[in-house]
Order: structure tokens, then C-alpha cells, then sequence
């Protein structure tokens, strides 16, 4: 494409075109219509002021015959002026007047409109001048001719078309200034949209379009799409940390079947040892496919198509009734499951998911101050749940280990256990699913000290 | 009972066809939606199974269509999609139970065992009995060899339906669904500690036990002496 032809399609060129042809068009019918009219006007004042010259000449010829005409004509061709004055004879020769010469066949002419006409008014005299002159016939063969000079006329003209070539130039000059400018500035922004585009195509997601701050369409676009690639850099990089992490957490127990299976086939052909095998097969393939669905579902969730509709939840119920299931469990692990509730606490949700979200946080909890060494204290998970504002608050805490501070921010992610945690059962889905609904809920999770233990916190908009 | 099963893969139908004839039952095979639909309008069935992707006809328009005829045979419809919102539209085509694949046959059995039996009179007993055991579901009270089990609301619920289906299996994920209505999987053996619970109260200290465990099933009340 040539610097011209880029210049040429660009939107900037195509509206300055527009506006410029509209102006020029209007700008041109407009003076023209102008000079049309102050060109009819002024004719008409000269015909006018001939009509008024050659009514008084006819008085003068009236009372005191063809002398008096020429006698009047004498006197008036002193005066100086614009005004014109001839009688000739036949042949056309001047008699009396300020004109030099005349055009003979002008002078037979016997016309009652006015006609222009080139004359000379000064002996010697080498261009011309032009006159709107009526010619009469006296008697004796003489001619009279009255006019008036018309260069005032031309030189309105002059002006006239002198304003309009200078309008119709500025409009030009403008447009072409306006549109440099103008395409200059879309044309930068929309080239810094096309280099970033072309950059993210080519793999590098980090590019943002600049925000200028001013405000206008440009930055909101900008803004716009700088949020939609965030959302489709974090699903891309959730759908990358998925496959390695699918790469790691299913292949290792689907080897381990394997192996069992194949270690199984190579050993004693005798039937306790293949039901041996294969029953733990079953278990295997069973935590495999409970760890896929964890994983489907938290991808469905984040894709922000959550399984049922959004309907009004209570809160409250739903914590009483997540803390009631886990309840026996917590007891059976001799840890102590206190609930504060604020009651009720009503807001937009999905009970299912929000239940499911919670019974993570409750097992999470009730796991790990039972798998913690014996303190002092008893174990004990509480579970609270408030209004705060416009916020629903429910938090669930343990004074088991805790997590080190530095280690919150990645626990959220899927698949990562800490290291002391490996050998508690799990898949590292429990706090991905529990971060991803409170996101669909349009919540916010964090991890903080219960000093000591961990204290998980969502806080949940009671509308959306 | 008279089973027709509409499933298009050939070795899980085999299978399935093998052990429900096992268990005691009378399958039957179409192996797509159209044989499926012929079938179940040529006989009378206690119950279907149907799987919700099916060649010529889906799993979904068969059982609508079974609905539309007036045939109300009680349908387990199995489904790859295990999600909430596809059982919801699944049962709103009118099937009575949904089952996520990859199942385990005895989840599978016990559910069509319950749905046979969904359809036999007695569902608005007000008292449920099993052996000395004793369900009033109007007063809420249990009651066993005349002693009065106090129990909890849920705990009187998971009785309830464990008496309801008296005789019968059922599996952890039924009684998740339809006492706690929840579809989640809760990780932790969250319903074995429920049911020990409402064993303690309601088993222990009588010489014959009614609450028990079905290996690799489930649970099941049931009075021995019968």
C-alpha cells in the first residue's frame, strides 16, 4: 500500500472530501447568487439614471428644438463624470459630446434598451472603456447617444470574483489544514490500535492500547477493549495453567493405574489379587473423574455460565444448612462448629454453587485443624455470616496451622496444595472453586490470619 | 421388572443388558431413538433407561414424545453433561431421575429400583414401618419398640426416606439429592457420618439392626425377619 493510497482510504480523508465538495458547492452558489443580484441592481440604476438623462435631454429638445439638445449636451459634457454624451451626424462622425469615437453601426442602431458597448473617451486614447449607451434618433439625420460608464460595475465584478476565489481558497486551505490534523491524530491512534492487535496475534497477550485520558470515543474504545483482552488474557492463562496442570495432576494417578493394572495382569493368575487390583482401579478412576468434573465445573463457572439460573438466596439458610451437613463431621473429628448468623440475609445467587462453595471451606477447615498438631486449645472451625453495608459477609475460620501470608495468593489457584498438606486428601480444586463462584457472584474472597489459624472471607454484593 | 434400555454404545449396552439381567431383570435393547420410541410403544415397561444422546432421534424428544402419548413410565435418562442446568432441562422433558456418566451400575440400579417402585400405591402412607420401627410423617415423631427416637429435623428426613424406600438400595448421591437437595460431590464421606449418627439413635441398644450398609452401593433399611 503507498503512502498515498493509505492516506487516501483512511476515514479522516474520505469525511474532509465530503464537507470540503458540500462548502465549496454552497460557498460558490451562494457568492454567485450574490453578484447576480448586485449586477441586476446596478444595471438597473444605470438604465435608470439613462432613462432620467435622456427624459431631461427631450425636455430641453421639446422647448428649445435640436439646439437646445446640443446646446444641453455641450454643456453637460464639461461636467466630469461617468455619464456620456454624443450627437453625430449620418455618417457618424461626432457633432457634440465627450466620446471620441463610436462605433458607426451603433449608431444606426435605433434600439430602446440599452446596450453595453466599448468607446473611447479621450483623443488618442488606446484601450477602451465600456458604457451602457441608448442611441435616439433627432432630426436632420442626427443620432444622439446617452450612457454611462459601466467599469464601477466591472470592477463590483472584479471584487466579487476576487472574494469568491479567495472563499473558495481558504475553504480548501481549511479542509486540507483540518484534515491533516484530524487524520493525523485517528490515524496515530488507530495504528497504535493495529500495532497492538498485531502484537497480541502474534502471541504477546501483555499488550494494553494507550488510554490518553482524554475522555473521548478513542479511550473508551481503548478502555474497552483493554478489558476484554484482561478477560481473555486471564482465560487463556486459566486455560493454560488448566493444561499443564492437567498435564501434572491427571497423568500421575492415570499412570498409577496403569501400572496397577498392568502390574496386576503380570503377576499370579489367581482371582484375589485381580479383584484386589481392580476394585483400587475403580477407586482410582473414581478420583479421576471426580477431580475432571471439580475442574469442568470450575471452567464453566469462570466462563460465567453458571449451572442453573441466579434466583434470590438466603444467606443465612444457606450457611445454617451447609454448617448443619458438615456438623457431624466436624464432631466426628472432635473439632468444635460454631455458627454466628445474622438472620436472614437475603441476596441474588445460586444456592447450589454457593452450598457447594461453602462445604469446601467447611471440609477445608475441619481437615486441616484435625490434621494440625494438638495446641493448646481445643479445634474449633467457626462459621459467621453478616451483613456489612451493602455487603453479605460470611467467613469461615480455623486456629489450626494457617497459611504463611506469602502462600495465600496461590493457594486460590488450581491444583496447588502446599506441600505439608500433600498428604490429606484432595484434589487442589477446593479454594479454585470456592474463588471462582464468589467471582460469579461478583464477590470477593480473601485469606487472612485468625491468629491462630486461617480465616477464608467472602464478601458478596447483596445486589447485583 | 421389564426394563427398556435406549443406548447407542454397543459395549455399555452389553454390558448393562448382562447385568440388569443378572440383577434379576427383563431388559430390553434399542440401540437409537426410533427403535427406542417403537419399542417403548409396543410394550409396556416398568421403567426406561434412556441415554440423552441418541442417533436418528435424541434421548431428550424421546421421552417428550413418550410424555405427549400419555405414557407415564417412570424414565432414568443418562447423560455425558452432568451439569445442574442440563439435568434441570432434562427433567423438565419429562424424564423422573438423571445420571451423570460415568456412573457405577450399582448407583444405576438402585435409582431404577426406586423408580420402578415410585409408581406403586402407598406413597401417601402416612406411618412407614420397618420391623418395630415406627415413622409417623404427620407428627414427626419415630418411635421403635414403643420408646419414643428423638430426632432431628434432618435426621427424621434421611429416616424418611431410607423407610420410604424400605427394602430397596439406596446410594449415597440419592440421599444427598433428596434429603439435602444437593448435586455437588461433598469430597468427605459426609453422608457414611450422617448415617451413623441416625444409627446411634435409632439401632443401637435394640438386638436387630435395621440401617444397612450395601457394599460398594449404599444403604438399606430393612427388617430381617421378613
Amino acid at each position: 500500500m503507498t503512502a498515498i493510497g493509505k492516506v487516501v482510504r483512511t476515514t479522516a480523508f474520505k469525511l474532509s472530501a465530503i464537507y470540503f465538495v458540500v462548502f465549496t458547492v454552497f460557498a460558490v452558489v451562494f457568492v454567485g447568487w450574490i453578484s447576480r443580484e448586485t449586477d441586476r441592481i446596478l444595471t438597473q440604476q444605470v438604465k435608470d439614471s439613462i432613462d432620467a438623462e435622456i427624459g431631461v435631454l427631450a425636455d430641453e429638445g421639446l422647448s428649445k428644438g435640436l439646439t437646445g439638445i446640443v446646446a444641453a449636451i455641450e454643456q453637460r459634457s464639461r461636467i466630469p463624470g461617468a455619464s456620456l454624451y454624443v450627437v453625430a451626424d449620418a455618417e457618424g462622425r461626432v457633432v457634440a459630446g465627450n466620446v471620441t469615437e463610436v462605433p458607426p453601426a451603433l449608431l444606426r442602431r435605433s434600439g430602446l434598451d440599452p446596450i453595453t458597448i466599448p468607446y473611447k473617451r479621450l483623443e488618442g486614447e488606446n484601450g477602451y472603456h465600456y458604457a451602457m449607451v441608448q442611441v435616439l434618433p433627432l432630426p436632420n439625420g442626427l443620432r444622439m447617444l446617452v450612457g454611462r460608464d459601466v467599469g464601477e460595475i466591472e470592477r463590483i465584478r472584479l471584487v466579487v470574483a476576487k472574494a469568491m476565489m479567495l472563499g473558495v481558497g481558504l475553504l480548501i486551505g481549511l479542509a486540507l489544514v483540518s484534515w491533516f490534523f484530524v487524520s493525523r491524530r485517528v490515524l496515530k491512534r488507530i495504528d497504535a490500535v493495529s500495532a497492538t492487535s498485531l502484537q497480541i496475534m502474534q502471541g504477546d497477550l501483555s499488550g494494553r492500547l494507550v488510554v490518553d485520558g482524554t475522555g473521548d470515543e478513542f479511550d473508551r474504545l481503548a478502555a474497552s477493549l483493554n478489558t476484554m483482552l484482561d478477560r481473555i488474557e486471564h482465560l487463556l492463562s486459566g486455560l493454560k495453567d488448566v493444561s499443564d496442570n492437567i498435564a501434572h495432576d491427571l497423568k500421575t494417578p492415570l499412570t498409577r493405574l496403569r501400572t496397577r493394572v498392568e502390574a496386576a495382569l503380570a503377576g499370579p493368575d489367581e482371582s484375589g489379587a485381580y479383584r484386589a487390583a481392580l476394585e483400587a482401579t475403580i477407586d482410582d478412576s473414581d478420583q479421576l473423574i471426580r477431580t475432571f468434573n471439580a475442574l469442568l465445573m470450575i471452567a464453566r463457572i469462570e466462563a460465567g455460565s453458571p449451572d442453573g439460573a441466579m434466583g434470590p438466596i438466603d444467606m443465612a439458610r444457606i450457611v445454617a444448612d451447609v454448617a448443619e451437613f458438615y456438623e457431624p463431621v466436624a464432631e466426628e473429628a472432635e473439632v468444635f462448629l460454631a455458627l454466628t448468623l445474622e438472620d436472614p440475609l437475603p441476596m441474588t445467587g445460586n444456592r447450589e454453587l454457593v452450598s457447594q462453595a461453602l462445604g469446601n471451606l467447611l471440609d477445608n477447615a475441619i481437615k486441616y485443624v484435625r490434621s494440625a498438631e494438638p495446641g493448646p486449645a481445643p479445634a474449633r472451625v467457626s462459621v459467621d455470616a453478616r451483613r456489612e453495608g451493602a455487603e453479605i459477609v460470611v467467613s469461615v475460620a480455623d486456629n489450626g496451622p494457617g497459611i504463611p501470608p506469602a502462600d495465600r495468593e496461590r493457594v486460590l489457584q488450581r491444583f496447588v496444595r502446599l506441600e505439608k498438606s500433600r498428604s490429606q486428601p484432595g484434589s487442589g480444586l477446593g479454594l479454585s472453586l470456592v474463588d471462582a463462584v464468589t467471582k460469579l457472584h461478583h464477590g470477593a474472597i480473601s485469606l487472612g490470619d485468625a491468629g491462630p489459624g486461617l480465616r477464608v472471607t467472602l464478601r458478596f454484593p447483596t445486589s447485583i | 421388572m421389564r426394563i427398556l434400555l435406549v443406548e447407542d454404545d454397543r459395549e455399555t449396552a452389553a454390558y448393562l443388558v448382562k447385568a440388569l439381567k443378572e440383577a434379576g431383570h427383563v431388559p430390553d435393547h434399542a440401540a437409537d431413538g426410533e427403535e427406542g420410541a417403537f419399542l417403548a410403544g409396543a410394550n409396556s415397561y416398568d421403567v426406561m433407561i434412556v441415554d440423552r444422546m441418541l442417533p436418528k432421534k435424541d434421548g431428550l424428544t424421546l421421552v417428550a414424545e413418550t410424555r405427549a402419548r400419555g405414557d407415564d413410565t417412570p424414565v432414568l435418562i443418562l447423560s455425558a453433561l452432568g451439569q445442574v442446568d442440563d439435568r434441570v432441562t432434562g427433567l423438565r422433558a419429562g424424564g423422573d431421575d438423571y445420571l451423570a456418566k460415568p456412573y457405577a451400575f450399582a448407583e444405576l440400579l438402585a435409582r431404577i429400583e426406586v423408580l420402578a417402585r415410585r409408581r406403586k400405591p402407598g406413597e401417601a402412607e402416612t406411618i412407614l414401618r420397618v420391623g418395630d420401627l415406627e415413622l409417623d410423617r404427620l407428627s414427626h415423631t419415630v418411635r421403635r419398640a414403643n420408646t419414643a427416637i428423638p430426632l432431628q429435623p434432618r435426621e427424621f428426613r434421611l429416616l424418611e426416606y431410607l423407610m420410604k424406600h424400605a427394602g430397596q438400595v439406596v446410594t449415597r448421591t440419592m440421599l444427598l439429592e433428596n434429603v439435602w437437595d444437593y448435586h455437588f460431590d461433598p469430597q468427605t464421606n459426609v453422608i457414611d457420618v450422617h448415617i451413623s449418627r441416625l444409627r446411634s439413635k435409632v439401632d443401637k441398644g435394640f438386638p436387630e439392626t435395621l440401617v444397612h450398609t450395601v457394599r460398594g452401593a449404599g444403604y438399606m433399611i430393612r427388617d430381617s425377619h421378613r
